[in-house]
């Protein structure tokens, strides 16, 4: 199992060397120690392994990860998996600002809270947060899942297109043209598969509301004028 | 008996200065829509540019090239500070972002072929990277932009260099936004959208805001890419010292300035016509800050906004860029706007000089379309050859210019070769007015 | 645009540490503003007696400009020195005699009164600044720091932060105001002096004006929601108090945490992850546009 102490070398040589796998590599578990709130740690890869931070890591950790799956034990800065293409982050403590934003794929799992921006124009990624989540979360989400255990705060989903939001707690309030919508049996089930990916099977998903778009800022109409 | 009618006196019908026809048609359109205009293209206001500058050709004092014979250089290379591969361009002249959405998949394979025959780069725009694109482009950047429609590490890597989009001369500080008509069912999908919606586009990137979290977004894009690809950041000519000085800071390796005649897809009318700066007023305050952190000619900086011909592309390297990016011109050379296709403007409600209803999707000339059938009208190859043609031109023009200032590479013409005509012109390139040297307004940054 | 960190003490336990914690939070904040640093530490102080933080980098320049205002106050005045700064006890009702004699020197600034705020800032890393200063060995009750990545003003001390515009006042921003050239107008006019062209300043001298026609801390800062325009995230220093203002679309970077003992701030969280007892600490990014205020009684 390789580790690497980022305490003892350049952020750039982990990098360097996660990208260099090949795809037939048998290194497939890296352990990292003393992140450090590094920033851009084990982002861009893009192999079937896995990664665990052990420590508080910077912005943008995993950012544009595909296939990897990354671990955090510890608190993640502005950006952890952004754009994200697929494979899976875990953070066990809390994430910052604009978690998953512009995220394709895959799968971003907070144990904590994620605060302002969760899954801003989120594009197609399942996010699952365990605690609650910030105010502007979900701004201009296009497409993916966003799941949130707990609570939602000012202006969920504003300007949002055609991503589902799930929340179990209170949402202080919904931001322009989002609207909630009846959890129907398609809704429930593409809930339990995101609950289920997320290692979640006991979470009931009949206790979630779900939100989405009121499409009404869809094509400009002057009477909507306030809204932009 | 009737009495002969007298003569009446009566004055020649007299417009508004203020309440000009274009005005008054104005507001009656937006009594009855309730929307903003919006259109493509750049300021069409008449500025203070680089038609106001002059060049002081040798004579006994310095002593010109010949022309065909003693060399006048036009290479350049890009993205020396940090990146492992540099871009090496054969002419000064690149071609600026624009998106596949915005543009047909034809025009964007002719600005790659026309490109690639000239030795010089293309860009993407918002929505990604198309195969077309890639294909005919031997060199491209790939625009990293507030929306992130499209963006993907796959493509990241594939580019030759990064364009941080902050912002553009036609709309500093504003987002972007498509009509429903141009979101077809492929350009929905590149975007993730649903079709045929009118799509909003953000301001400022969601993840990150100012220099300090900038610095650390380029680290990222670095890091993913291994530090091989050059990090452009782009911005709308409004601040151009601090910005230009910030960017720099933040580790970028080319600063693109665009100043506010540089086209749009689609913006708001107000917009494109009341905010940013001219190009000739923003090249100078982007130099000083260079040069100030000692940067100049280590980072580069590519201007454009308005750049029609080799005498623009001359006078802008002088004053101190190293190399110009053109779009609106790019697209006037593929076909826009031929006076062939004048029948299909009347249609419009336009004329062949002045259609800029590029959000529209009706392009007569297949450009600025995303309706199959238009842009079948537009031959690739042919349109790609005529841009190669319109790019040599350019080189030519401005080495015949940097020859006889005795140049022989275009990158050591200087602002000192320059003088103005008007004391507008001369305050903002800070160069003299022509017949003395007096430059006005020295104290700004 | 920048780093900011700041340590609120609830109680007398880590007063003694104040200075080292605070100096390793700064120090993690370098690569956020290599520029400047500067931090104010609200430190011991006696009634009846204001400290004014002197800077001067010719030393012979600010050891004179000291003998003279002593000469002038008639007072003998007992100045420490930090590097480039000095630290004078003057008498209460001296304050404004010091302020205008001082504003006649060359070459010396004032740059922070208070019975008991000390303010240093000076261009470079912020860990070199910090070390310079001294800052490891000092204690107090609350301390403010900051690194700044200048951007409209220029690179120089005067520009760096925290900004003190008021008697054991100071502000740190990490942001950029869009309309204090008007706001400075104003204060002007109220009688609010600036010394440099930043717009953290003006954010500084509007809490002044503020406080200074009555308002609480709590209800300056409420106030600044309606008038300061612009992107920002505040940290504050008063006398007694502590706050945190983030404008109401909080893109610039916070994280604070709180314990029995102390709330801390920092603009990324790896500047709060040495400071004692963080594991188990209430760690929380403040609510934009929501006034986080903690006074000591």
């Amino acid at each position: 199992m390789p580790s690497f102490d980022l305490a003892a070398a350049p952020l750039r040589d982990l990098n360097q060397a996660l990208h260099a796998l090949p795809e037939t590599t048998n290194e497939t578990h890296w352990v990292i120690d003393n992140p450090g709130g590094k920033h851009a740690i084990a982002c861009g890869l893009d192999a079937p392994i896995t990664v665990e931070v052990n420590g508080h890591v910077g912005y943008y950790c995993g950012g544009m990860n595909a296939r990897a799956t990354i671990r955090v034990s510890g608190n993640a800065g502005v950006g952890v998996g952004e754009n994200m293409m697929s494979g899976e982050i875990r953070i066990s403590g809390d994430a910052s600002q604009a978690a998953g934003a512009t995220a394709h794929g895959g799968l971003l799992v907070i144990d904590g809270n994620a605060s302002a921006r969760c899954g801003i124009s989120m594009k197609g990624v399942d996010i699952v947060v365990k605690g609650s989540i910030g105010p502007m979360s979900a701004f201009m989400a296009q497409a993916g899942n966003l799941v949130v255990l707990g609570d939602a705060g000012e202006a969920l989903g504003d300007s949002i297109y055609e991503a589902k939001l799930f929340v179990r707690g209170s949402v202080a309030s919904l931001g322009a043209d989002c609207i909630e919508k009846p959890l129907g049996p398609e809704e429930i089930e593409a809930l339990e598969g995101v609950l289920a990916k997320a290692g979640l099977e006991d979470v009931a998903a009949s206790d979630f509301r779900f939100y989405g778009s009121a499409r009404g800022l869809y094509h400009f109409h002057v009477d909507n004028a306030d809204a932009y | 008996m009737n009495a002969p009618m007298k003569p009446v006196h009566r004055t020649l019908p007299r417009y508004s200065a203020t309440f000009d026809p274009h005005t008054i048609s104005e507001i009656q359109r937006a009594a009855a829509t309730g929307i903003y205009d919006i259109r493509g293209g750049g300021a069409k206001r008449k500025v203070p540019h680089f038609d106001d500058l002059l060049f002081l050709g040798a004579s006994i004092s310095r002593y010109p090239l010949e022309g065909y014979r003693e060399k006048c250089g036009t290479d350049v290379v890009l993205g020396s500070r940090f990146a492992k591969k540099p871009i090496r361009l054969k002419i000064p002249v690149t071609i600026a972002g624009m998106s596949f959405g915005s543009l047909s998949g034809q025009a964007k394979e002719a600005l790659g072929r026309g490109a690639s025959l000239a030795g010089t780069s293309t860009t993407t725009g918002d929505g990604g990277m198309t195969e077309e694109e890639r294909g005919h482009s031997s060199i491209l950047v790939y625009q990293y932009l507030p929306s992130r429609y499209g963006m993907n590490p796959k493509d990241l890597r594939r580019a030759d260099a990064i364009e941080i989009v902050i912002g553009q001369g036609a709309k500093p500080g504003g987002g972007g936004m498509l009509l429903g008509q141009k979101i077809s069912p492929r350009v929905a999908k590149m975007r993730t959208l649903p079709e045929g919606i009118d799509q909003r586009s953000a301001c400022r990137h969601p993840d990150w805001t100012g220099p300090d979290d900038l610095e650390i977004k380029i680290e990222e894009l670095r890091e993913i890419t291994d530090w091989e690809k050059p990090i452009y950041v782009k911005i709308g000519a409004s601040r151009p010292y601090y910005d230009t000085a910030l960017a720099v800071k933040s580790g970028a390796d080319v600063v693109v300035l665009d100043g506010m005649q540089g086209g749009t897809a689609a913006t708001q009318e107000v917009f494109i016509e009341n905010v940013g700066l001219p190009i000739l007023a923003a090249i100078a305050p982007a130099v000083r800050a260079l040069q100030d952190l000692g940067m100049h000619r280590k980072v580069q900086l590519i201007v454009s906004g308005g750049i029609r011909s080799g005498a623009d592309v001359a006078k802008a390297l002088a004053l101190g860029a190293d190399a110009v990016s053109i779009g609106s011109a790019a697209l006037i050379a593929l076909g826009d706007n031929d006076p062939a296709l004048e029948a299909e403007y009347q249609k419009l409600g336009t004329t062949a000089g002045a259609y800029d209803d590029w959000h529209e999707g009706l392009d007569p000339a297949g450009i600025t379309t995303q309706n199959p059938e238009l842009a079948a009208r537009l031959d690739p190859v042919l349109a790609g050859r005529r841009l190669a043609n319109y790019l040599a031109v350019l080189t030519l023009e401005a080495q015949t210019i940097a020859r006889a200032c005795g140049k022989s590479h275009v990158h050591n013409l200087e602002p000192e070769d320059l003088v103005a005509l008007t004391m507008e012109a001369a305050a903002m390139a800070r160069v003299p007015l022509a017949g003395t040297s007096w430059i006005p307004g020295q104290t700004g940054l | 645009m920048c780093g900011i960190v700041g340590l609120f003490l609830k109680g007398p336990k880590h007063e003694g540490e104040l200075g080292s914690l605070l100096s390793g939070m700064l120090e993690v904040m370098s690569d956020r503003g290599p520029d400047s640093a500067g931090f104010a530490v609200y430190g011991a102080g006696s009634g009846g007696s204001i400290k004014l933080t002197l800077r001067g980098t010719d030393a012979a320049r600010l050891r004179q400009v000291i003998a003279s205002l002593g000469e002038a106050l008639g007072e003998s005045l007992a100045p420490v020195f930090h590097d480039t700064h000095a630290v004078v006890v003057v008498k209460d009702g001296q304050l404004a005699d010091a302020r205008a004699f001082l504003a006649t020197q060359d070459a010396v600034s004032l740059v922070g009164a208070g019975e008991r705020m000390e303010l240093y800032k000076e261009v470079g890393l912020p860990g070199d600044v910090a070390g310079r200063f001294g800052l490891a060995a000092m204690s107090g009750t609350h301390g403010i720091g900051h690194t700044r990545m200048a951007t409209e003003s220029a690179v120089t001390t005067r520009g760096a932060h925290p900004f003190s515009t008021g008697t054991d006042q100071c502000l740190v921003h990490n942001g950029s105001l869009s309309n204090h050239a008007s706001l400075r107008r104003m204060l002007s006019r109220e009688g609010i002096g600036f010394a440099t062209d930043n717009d953290s300043e003006v954010a500084a001298g509007y809490l002044t004006w503020k406080m200074r026609e009555g308002s609480t801390l709590s209800e300056a800062l409420e106030e600044g929601l309606d008038d300061l325009d612009g992107f920002y995230t505040f940290v504050v220093g008063t006398e007694k108090g502590f706050a945190v203002l983030r404008d109401p679309i909080s893109c610039k970077p916070a994280v604070m945490a709180e314990t029995e003992d102390y709330v801390a701030f920092g603009s990324e969280y790896r500047a709060l992850a040495g400071l004692p007892g963080i594991e188990t600490a209430r760690v929380f990014e403040p609510e934009p546009a929501t006034v986080y205020v903690w006074e000591r009684p």
